[in-house]
């Protein structure tokens, strides 16, 4: 027993078999989220469930479960009970039901079953039977309906995209453009100036800008008007409803789908996942704000961390004397790496948001006063914030990086006369590239997974504006921002539907796995060829 | 042996007009020391004690250095022998807790003086290492290196000087074709004669070589052997050797150190035949080191 614990075989097992545990552990969480994620985009049947009692619901069939029937004896047979998503909130007052399999009298596939999904209330399931415009019945008939709404909804939805348009580009760039023109006014009259020409001027533009503005709720009036189109459906249990046509964003009969037509609709969703904003307080649509946030709050962190933790890890490398205080600082530095993110999120309201961000819109946007402009959360504050957090990280994978550079070369530049700087920036610094390209590799994963600190540095639910657009200066730093990991908090915890959203948190969390993988390949592959640039061949 | 010492010249960046610019073309004939005119000094060694911490590593070297001759310093291990080498460039400032006490007179200019300015003093003075040190980019860029540090950007001059500086290390017949490749892929021979040739690529007066062979195989050694020999026409050379044959190849001059201290110096040919001192017969007889 004793030489079998010697021979080293079962260590190698314990070592195979904690590896093999992570991994196991890894690929469960990963299939998880994916299961539970991919699967939701894809059309499911609906289903007509007549009861006992003559009651009918139409639905998706979203889960099947035991009933729990703990005073049960032991061998009896489990009952199982359905979760169906019948939808029609606004008649119903919610969208999901638990049915028991025992009260079931027939389960059926009307093919006429129409799903619309609706921008408001979720989604409607029932049969159509109307097609009105103003009071005039335009079709009449389940089939005649539906050809008549399969033409006209893409003029409608071209319809909503219009009036859209005019209020976000339109009226945005109109009251984009008073704002500034108010702001300027204020600024003079800080300044003490109220009256001249100039004052006039602006007077007079903000005028026409009004007039601008008047025109265009006109045009957006007459646009609403021809909003008009109405569908008269039945949902199950032969209420009637009417739905307005621009209400809908998308028609369809599940049932009557091939495999192609559900694979089309599959990709239109998940389309419309990455690329939409989202509605119905994040629980539909897409997450394309926080998936732009997201990206853009990592790389503004980037551009902050790497500066920042290079020149530390070369002051603590190359000039500082080694000894015990500089022992010292490199343990603090590493165990700043364990302070909970939170608190670097106070840190950062405390110190980034109030005093500079405060000192800012004083000395620089005092006429905006006493709306805070860098005076609040915003996406370079968070940046900041998470920069500082994963600063450690940069600095210690340069400083190994800077330890292993071979003394001879740094010697054999100082030989041909140069200077410790020049040394260190033309030679020992392009050597560590690699190394500082794994510290950001890191920095960048934990940052984009990080949420507690944002959430009180100027991430938001709903931010009604990109950080980056098309008004001067293009860059928004003092925005506030969406964010994928608090979009997973959000939807899945203060939602008010959390069934409808659940999909929705899985997707999210796919989607945010991917996007951290897209980062670090791409500093991979920087790195890779890096490395392999300054290969070094053993001698 | 004489030198004019120029006191308080500390400034090394006016370079003095090179006295070797009419011998080049006229070819300075090269012999034994006993031929020909007695070589200048181009440094002197004065007193020079060195130690780290409370260890002395050199007691009260006194030598003298001939101009565009090679100098070998020999001894066992330990003998400090590097650590001298390394004065005379000034890289033992690197280490911490070094005092240095007595001068080193370069063209009579103290080297230690506190107003010397180090990088100009490395211009003049180049370094070979033991294990060769290219650095991580291409051939090209380890030979202009020193020159782009030293300021020189013109593109032309820097072909040409890159050209000149591979021929002198008899390196630019192998890698005329691949001067972007990296430099570590040459082999160890080729790594070697690069930064032979990245020293010489700044025109040094002195290039110090601290056991340039001890990582070659016996082929590339006598490849940088001869190359020795070829560059001491036109640079002064300051070798350290463990290897006596080699130094009695290459050097013209030879010192023998132990412990610290200088313990003999003179002619290759004479240390090698008929030297004075006791420690000297031991070691180069092989009774120990």
């Amino acid at each position: 027993m004793k030489d079998f614990w010697k021979s080293g075989d079962p260590f190698v097992w314990l070592t195979g078999a904690m590896l093999a545990l992570s991994l196991l552990m890894v690929t469960g969480l990963v299939t998880l989220v994916l299961v539970n994620g991919l699967g939701f985009f894809w059309p499911r049947g609906v289903e007509r469930l007549v009861l006992d009692d003559g009651t009918v619901v139409v639905g998706e069939v979203s889960e099947r479960e035991a009933i729990p029937a703990p005073d049960a004896p032991l061998g009896t047979p489990a009952e199982y009970r359905l979760q169906v998503k019948r939808g029609n909130r606004d008649v119903e007052g919610s969208d999901f039901l638990w049915i028991d399999e025992a009260r079931i009298a027939r389960r059926e596939r009307p093919a006429d079953v129409v799903v619309l999904e609706r921008r408001e209330w979720g989604n409607f399931y029932g049969e159509i039977s109307a097609l009105r415009q103003a009071d005039r019945a335009v079709a009449t008939g389940p089939a005649e309906a539906w050809a008549a709404l399969e033409g006209r909804l893409s003029e409608a939805l071209r319809l909503h995209e219009e009036i859209f348009s005019i209020e976000k580009g339109e009226i945005g760039a109109n009251n984009h453009a008073q704002e500034r023109l108010r702001l300027r006014l204020r600024g003079r009259e800080l300044r003490g100036a109220r009256d001249g020409a100039e004052i006039d001027a602006a007077h007079r533009e903000i005028a026409s800008l009004q007039a601008a503005y008047q025109q265009s709720v006109e045009r957006l009036t007459r646009l609403r008007q021809g909003q008009n189109e109405r569908l008269v459906a039945t949902i199950a249990g032969g209420r009637e409803v009417e739905i307005p046509l621009d209400k809908i964003v998308r028609a369809y009969r599940p049932n009557r789908m091939g495999a192609f037509a559900k694979a089309g609709f599959y990709a239109t969703k998940l389309w419309e996942f990455v690329s939409a904003d989202p509605r119905e307080s994040n629980t539909e649509g897409g997450v394309f704000p926080a998936i732009f946030g997201t990206v853009m709050m990592v790389m503004i962190m980037s551009v902050l961390v790497t500066p920042l933790g290079i020149v530390a890890a070369v002051y603590l490398r190359e000039y500082a004397k080694q000894g015990p205080f500089v022992s010292a600082v490199r343990i603090a530095v590493n165990n700043l790496a364990g302070v909970p993110s939170i608190v670097f999120g106070v840190f950062g309201v405390g110190f980034f948001i109030y005093t500079i961000g405060g000192t800012v819109d004083r000395w620089f946007f005092p006429e905006a006063l006493p709306t805070p402009t860098f005076g609040t959360g915003g996406i370079l504050w968070a940046s900041l914030t998470l920069a500082l957090l994963t600063v450690p990280v940069v600095i210690v994978a340069t400083e190994e990086g800077l330890a292993a550079v071979p003394r001879g070369v740094r010697e054999a530049s100082l030989a041909l006369a140069a200077t410790k700087f020049e040394t260190t920036w033309r030679v020992v610094l392009p050597a560590v590239l690699p190394s500082i390209l794994t510290g950001l590799i890191l920095a960048m994963a934990r940052a984009a997974g990080e949420v507690a600190p944002l959430m009180i540095t100027g991430v938001v639910k709903l931010a009604p504006a990109l950080p980056l657009d098309g008004f001067f200066p293009f860059f928004h730093f003092e925005r506030k921002f969406m964010h994928l990991g608090f979009h997973i908090y959000d939807v899945g915890f203060q939602s008010p539907n959390v069934d409808v959203a659940r999909p929705m948190v899985y997707m999210t969390t796919v989607l945010l796995l991917t996007i951290v993988l897209f980062l670090n390949l791409t500093a991979i592959l920087l790195r890779n060829r890096l490395r392999r640039r300054l290969q070094v061949s053993a001698v | 042996m004489e030198t004019a010492v120029t006191e308080r010249g500390w400034n090394f960046k006016v370079k003095p007009a090179r006295q070797s610019s009419e011998q080049h073309s006229s070819g300075a004939v090269r012999g034994t020391p006993a031929a020909g005119a007695a070589p200048r000094t181009l440094i002197q060694i004065r007193g020079l004690g060195l130690r780290y911490g409370e260890k002395a590593a050199l007691e009260d070297i006194d030598l003298a250095i001939p101009q565009r001759r090679v100098t070998a310093f020999i001894g066992p291990s330990g003998c400090g022998k590097s650590t001298l080498l390394r004065c005379l460039n000034r890289m033992n400032d690197l280490v911490d807790d070094v005092r240095v006490t007595g001068e080193i007179l370069l063209d009579g200019v103290n080297i230690y003086d506190r107003r010397t300015d180090v990088v100009a003093l490395r211009q003049r003075v180049g370094m070979v290492f033991q294990k060769s040190n290219p650095f991580p980019k291409s051939i090209y860029d380890n030979v202009a290196y020193g020159l782009r540090i030293a300021g020189a950007r013109r593109k032309n001059a820097l072909d040409a000087a890159v050209e000149k500086s591979l021929k002198s290390a008899a390196l630019w017949d192998e890698v005329t074709d691949r001067l972007r490749a990296s430099a570590l892929a040459l082999s160890g021979g080729q790594q070697q004669r690069l930064c032979i040739a990245r020293a010489i690529a700044v025109e040094p007066e002195v290039i110090l070589m601290d056991e340039p062979c001890s990582a070659l195989d016996p082929i590339a050694t006598a490849k940088v052997e001869s190359l020795i020999h070829e560059l001491s026409q036109r640079y002064t050379i300051v070798i350290v050797t463990h290897n006596m044959q080699q130094a009695a190849r290459v050097s013209d001059l030879t010192a023998f150190l132990y412990l610290g201290k200088l313990v003999e110096v003179g002619s290759t040919e004479k240390i090698f035949t008929a030297r004075d001192k006791r420690e000297t017969e031991d070691y180069i007889t092989g009774r120990f080191g």
